[in-house]
């Protein structure tokens, strides 16, 4: 038999597992244009709904007449909030335990509110009847800054004030304010405190982290079918947690949860975006019912941009206090966190704030206090965690600032700062002062090779130089390095104290071995662009010996896939990818018992090797899993049951902390602010490494999405909360003409709890892209007198830092 | 609603007749009458290139194009490229490099970068980045596109070569 | 983003076009590549029930490069002005200003005509015709009349065309000595932040002429005659920059959009003219 004479790395080889850059499966389809996105599923009689949405950002609804709109030839119904109401769906709960209007119930509280649903024959008549729909508004005061917001007498949301207007508590207890929504606390006051005061250096800054959206390319959407007959509600939609949905679904419409299936197909990137559940997937499927026909919704990207899921908006306070020499000894931090009209965060129940208390970074400090408040303000809901696990972004961007603000403070170099104060590998794991245990990292050797990688003494010596030659007048650019040390939190989570609605964040995974050999693995994940059908295949191609080809990976039907709560916080490979680990094992374990049984031994004397079972001290007695799995449906094998399958459900014992070592080299022209990126080194540790090809895809997108939000990208309002970026004009999505190439490097540190020790990867190019950016602006400037000031830097914000610095003479 | 127009066209060699209201936009045309729905909406206002098509021989946008614009037109899109059996080099080479994640920027990307190697059969990376800025992808940060177009540029001179 | 429904025409000549615009008056509007046009009518900011799509007009296509000038048919795209090699031999400003248009999809299907005729102050092509001296010609019911570039923009979306008349191309006398054309944008695809077309003929040395317009900085492109003069007879000496520079500041009213606030801009279009004037006057 050839499988005799084959080397036992060339056996490994044909498996396409665990760390092989295996090419991706999904390709083929969208190479060419065969993918099957929301927007691409036509069924008969299929009905378009599309919004009237409100021009004011807060207003009075006095009258909405539809007549005029029910006559334009084509338009079937148009919905208000009246006729939601007897279904007591005009009002959802959402994720954060606050509620949101489907449709304007006698109020707009944020410009593009749903205000009326008009169901049509096709989108042409849809967006004819929208123009017909008069809408009668009484406008408010309007409060798009949430300072003033807690200072105001307008009550935003009058369903959270009592009779004498006092604030009822909130979902996370007492309310201050009418406009305030939680306050979250985490740390040690009042040891804070007393540290900081004592301190001998301490350094503060305020920073603002501005709106800004996830943007995937493909807008949020859905198709509704309600089965008349059946009874059975099928809802396809751009869902990155597709079973959740399914129970939010059952749960506001008393549609018994075995009575509806939902589907996400291809879905066009994600981000955080479809996370949520919005308005018109309740219009679509509320739209459905009553006309008995598919009702398809697709928001248009200004719609996108306007209402669904922004990110951050976090006004954040620091206090970091130190020895002379640069040992931190305490932080404090403040967050008026804006939250919009409603509070729809897609955070974990216990989290209001997400995990902001991962602030305290890659480093020993040993006291520390943070406390979070969530307003009100007349701007869109969300909250959402873009490209990230739930505000690590802000906490990330929050740390490194302080760092360097407190290396100006301390006249030290940066770079050495986080030297002196990066928890040692052999602390971990680490308990930090916010909470948190760190299962693993090893940031001393990760610091020091990416500083070997780009001479950082070199690079200082030529940014010193730079300077010099800038005072001389040779030279109008200035030279920034950024650097970033960044600790993720990924994986939510551990069931004790990560739930969605009460759904615990576990994730599973499915598998049936085929009698053939080969098999399918379904899990309750869904890709939005990550390669799960690749990736999986390969975390169960080496746990169960089968070749990665001959496994097919299905995820987001919840009629077939089992629960799970789906993909986003970089949560699939920590959480799914154990249960596929998990369920690969039990595989193996049944497995064992036919091969033993096959080769006539006990079970314990024979072990697993690469795609076989072998007789231990007799290689050349053994079983392959292609034969394991025929036996397992041919033969009566006595105590075993026949077949080939598992099912894993795996609760976490806790997160996984990827980490790792940025550095951007940037040219700053002072006369125009125009930033130019020469260099950007990414050094990421995110455990056992799957797919290398994979990784390296994500660090250099989650790093685009960084530049992005750290040079120009931003949700802005005006005063009467108008939103001033609704389109790609003006919203920034780079080209590849504003991006530059990316060195990527990495170690290896692997996650001592997880069963591969991978511990995920997608965001953290984001998470630490963001701050290295930031950083290189800022540290171009620094010699000159520049603290801090507040992305994003775009040319004129970057051109004032240098005005105000009398850098324009 | 509108009066309906007459409307011909032929979309990846094959001919199209049909009555439509001259307001209908081509991507729209494309991806709900025709059924082709490689090609994508973004953005809607021409900036992103998820619609990119080939009309009369030129790369546009399509969802800035009215069907009535297009009437008499010949239309390339990613269906139209290459077939299973035989995928064009850009198809193989996105692939092969990691050009794309989530897909959805692909078809207009992929019809794109066909005329700009036409255009340019030899184009250094200064001149990819610019010959595909009217192209938006989300999630690859455009370095394994780039590094797609100039392997499938290599490949398809190779093979010309070879033919000569 | 659906328009409303609008009635389509597409005529095969410049007599169709006059007569559909006479019939259907302020309702009627022509559209050459639609890439500005076509975005207003989706968001529903502009109502047109009358659409007039020139692409068949005889007439309106067509490079001409002459002894004495160029001559641009309105529906020349800005992809045929970069690919054409006459004209980047004789106005090689044309080129190097169509590049940093939009992307390469939308350059195919932008056209000279409708940038230049619709008034839209982000629009690049007014400034640089305006730098060139150019004039439009603008054919109506009963007659065919030049109005210079110059004098062509009156307000933002406003300018010296009436509803019945059609710009149906643009002249351009060769351009002597050196050009550039410089801008700042936040990304492709955007308008600029500030841009500067110059064209400098050097003569022994010293400048003999210089024609300088910006773009973006007010409500229509502003051609600064004073900015020009500034220069000539200096060797471009730093007086002489600095003079041409303050000169366009005082010309310019840029307005706070998102690219930034006034301040910024009015800097900004200094340091861009200075560049554009010393590249301009290396190339001279």
């Amino acid at each position: 038999m050839k499988d005799e004479v084959e080397s036992r790395e060339d056996r490994v080889g044909k498996l396409k597992g665990l760390g092989c850059s295996r090419k991706r499966v999904e390709d083929a389809r969208f190479t060419q244009g065969k993918g099957n996105y929301v927007d691409d599923i036509k069924l008969d009689g299929m009905l378009f709904g599309d919004f009237v949405r409100s021009p004011y950002a807060h207003a009075r609804i006095t009258g909405i007449n539809i007549d005029a709109a029910l006559k334009v030839p084509g338009v079937l119904a148009v919905l208000t909030a009246k006729d939601l109401e007897p279904l007591g769906l005009h009002w959802m709960p959402t994720l954060a335990g606050d509620r949101q209007m489907v449709l304007a119930d006698g109020k707009v509280l944020f410009q593009g509110q749903e205000v009326a649903f008009v169901v049509a024959e096709d989108r042409y008549a849809a967006a004819d009847g929208i123009e017909a729909v008069e809408v009668e508004y009484e406008e408010l005061p309007v409060l798009v800054n949430p300072f003033e917001s807690l200072k105001s007498d307008v009550v935003l949301r009058e369903d959270t004030v009592d009779e004498d207007g006092a604030p009822k508590d909130g979902a996370h207890g007492p309310r201050k304010h009418h406009n305030h929504i939680f306050t979250w606390e985490a740390g040690d006051r009042d040891t804070t405190e007393q540290v900081i005061s004592e301190a001998e250096v301490v350094a503060e800054s305020d920073m603002y982290y501005h709106r800004t959206h996830p943007c995937p390319l493909e807008t949020c959407g859905c198709v509704a079918s309600m089965d008349k007959v059946n009874g059975k509600l099928t809802l396809w939609g751009t869902f990155q947690a597709p079973h959740a949905i399914r129970t939010v679904v059952s749960l506001i419409s008393g549609i018994e949860e075995h009575n509806i299936r939902v589907i996400s197909p291809d879905i066009g990137g994600g981000f955080g975006n479809k996370v949520g559940a919005y308005p018109g997937y309740v219009c679509s499927v509320v739209a459905s019912i009553v006309t008995g026909k598919p009702v398809k919704w697709i928001e248009d990207r200004m719609d996108n941009l306007m209402t669904t899921a922004f990110a951050r908006d976090y006004h954040m306070t620091g206090r970091i206090s130190a020895t002379k020499d640069g040992k931190i000894t305490g932080l404090h931090c403040h967050v008026t966190a804006d939250h919009g009209g409603f509070d729809a965060c897609a955070d974990p129940t216990k989290f209001p704030a997400g995990f902001m208390n991962i602030c305290t970074g890659s480093y020993d400090i040993p006291t520390a206090f943070l406390e979070v408040d969530g307003v009100y303000t007349n701007k869109a809901p969300g909250g959402v965690s873009y490209r990230c696990s739930f505000r690590v972004t802000e906490a990330v961007y929050f740390i490194e600032r302080m760092i360097e603000v407190l290396a100006i403070k301390l006249n030290m170099d940066a770079a050495e700062l986080r030297r002196i104060n990066f928890i040692r590998k052999e602390q971990f794991p680490y308990t930090a002062a916010l909470g948190w245990e760190y299962d693993s990292g090893d940031y001393h050797t990760a610091w020091e090779k990416a500083l070997k990688a780009v001479d950082y003494e070199g690079l200082r010596a030529e940014q010193a130089q730079r300077i010099e030659d800038f005072k001389a007048g040779k030279t109008r650019k200035l030279m920034g390095i950024g650097l970033s040390f960044f600790t993720e939190i990924v994986g939510a989570g551990p069931v004790k104290n990560c739930d969605i609605l009460g759904l615990g964040m576990f994730d599973s995974c499915e598998i049936r071995i085929h009698p053939t050999g080969s098999a399918i693995a379904r899990l309750g994940t869904i890709s939005q662009g990550q390669g799960h059908a690749t990736t999986f295949a390969q975390i169960l191609a080496s746990e169960i010996g089968l070749p990665a080809d001959s496994i097919t990976i299905e995820e987001g039907d919840t009629d077939t896939a089992p629960y799970g709560l789906g993909t986003y916080g970089s949560r699939s490979t920590p959480v799914a990818g154990a249960a596929t680990a998990m369920a690969g094992r039990k595989i193996r374990a049944k497995a064992q018992m036919i091969a033993a049984y096959l080769l006539e031994v006990h079970d314990d004397d024979v072990e697993f090797d690469v795609d076989r079972f072998v007789v231990k001290g007799a290689p050349e007695r053994f079983k392959t899993m292609k034969e394991i799995a025929f036996a397992a449906y041919n033969q009566a094998i006595p105590g075993i049951e026949p077949g080939l399958e598992a099912v894993s459900y795996y609760d976490p014992p806790n997160m996984t902390y990827p980490f790792g070592a940025y550095v951007c080299v940037m040219d700053i022209d002072v006369d125009t602010g125009v930033p130019e990126i020469r260099r950007f080194y990414a050094l990421d540790d995110c455990g056992t490494r799957i797919n290398p090809m994979i990784i390296e895809g994500q660090v250099h997108g989650g790093l685009t999405e960084a530049l992005a939000v750290a040079l120009g990208q931003e949700i802005a309002y005006d005063d009467m909360g108008n939103v001033k970026t609704g389109t790609l004009m003006d919203f920034f999505l780079p080209t590849a003409w504003e991006v530059p190439n990316y060195e990527t490097d990495h170690t290896v540190t692997p996650s001592p709890h997880h069963p591969i020790g991978a511990k995920g990867v997608g965001e953290s190019p984001h998470v630490g892209g963001v701050p290295c950016f930031s950083n290189a602006v800022q540290d171009a400037f620094r010699p000159f007198g520049n603290v801090h000031t507040n992305m994003p830097h775009d040319h004129w914000r970057i051109w004032k830092t240098a005005h105000d610095l009398g850098l324009h003479g | 609603m509108g009066k309906k127009m007459h409307i011909q066209m032929t979309v990846n060699g094959k001919a199209e007749e049909f009555l439509a209201e001259p307001r209908e936009l081509l991507i729209y045309t494309l991806r709900e009458r025709l059924n082709i729905t490689g090609p994508h909406i973004g953005c809607e206002t021409s900036h992103c290139g998820a619609c990119t098509v080939t009309l009369n021989g030129k790369s546009v946008k399509a969802c800035t194009v009215f069907v009535a614009q297009a009437d008499g037109s010949e239309i390339t899109t990613i269906e139209g490229l290459g077939t299973p059996d035989a995928l064009h080099p850009l198809q193989v080479a996105f692939k092969e490099h990691h050009g794309l994640q989530c897909g959805y920027c692909t078809p207009g990307m992929i019809t794109r970068a066909t005329k700009l190697l036409e255009e340019n059969p030899n184009p250094t990376e200064e001149e990819i980045r610019f010959g595909m800025a009217g192209n938006i992808c989300r999630c690859t940060g455009y370095q394994n596109i780039v590094k797609s177009i100039k392997a499938a540029a290599a490949e398809m001179n190779a093979a010309k070569e070879a033919a000569e | 983003m659906i328009p409303a429904s609008f009635e389509y025409y597409r005529p095969k000549d410049l007599d169709g076009v006059l007569a559909l615009l006479r019939d259907h008056g302020d309702d009627a509007r022509v559209m050459a590549g639609g890439h500005s046009l076509i975005p207003m009518m989706k968001l529903r900011m502009a109502e047109v029930p009358h659409l007039i799509d020139l692409q068949d007009v005889a007439g309106l296509r067509g490079i001409e490069v002459g002894a004495e000038g160029i001559r641009l048919g309105a529906m020349v795209t800005q992809s045929e002005i970069i690919a054409h090699d006459g004209l980047a031999q004789a106005a090689p400003i044309l080129r190097e200003a169509a590049l940093q248009i939009a992307d390469p999809q939308v350059r195919n299907m932008g056209t000279v005509g409708g940038n230049v005729a619709n008034g839209d102050p982000g629009n690049d092509m007014p400034g640089l015709m305006q730098c060139l001296d150019a004039a439009f010609t603008l054919v109506g019911p009963d007659s065919e009349r030049q109005v210079a570039a110059r004098d062509f923009y009156e307000a933002a979306y406003m300018t010296a065309r009436e509803d019945d008349e059609v710009l149906t191309a643009v002249t351009i006398p060769l351009p002597k000595g050196g050009h550039a054309y410089e801008k700042q944008k936040r990304k492709i695809g955007d308008y600029a932040t500030a841009a500067a077309a110059v064209q400098i003929l050097k003569e022994g040395g010293s400048c003999a002429s210089a024609s300088i317009a910006m773009t973006n900085l007010s409500d229509t492109p502003i051609f600064c005659e004073e900015a020009g003069a500034a220069l000539v007879g200096s060797t471009l000496d730093t007086a002489a920059l600095d003079a041409a520079v303050a000169a366009m500041q005082a010309a310019i009213d840029p307005s706070e959009d998102n690219r930034g606030p006034v301040d910024f801009k009015r800097h900004v279009a200094g340091v861009i003219l200075r560049r554009a004037i010393e590249r301009a006057w290396s190339r001279a």
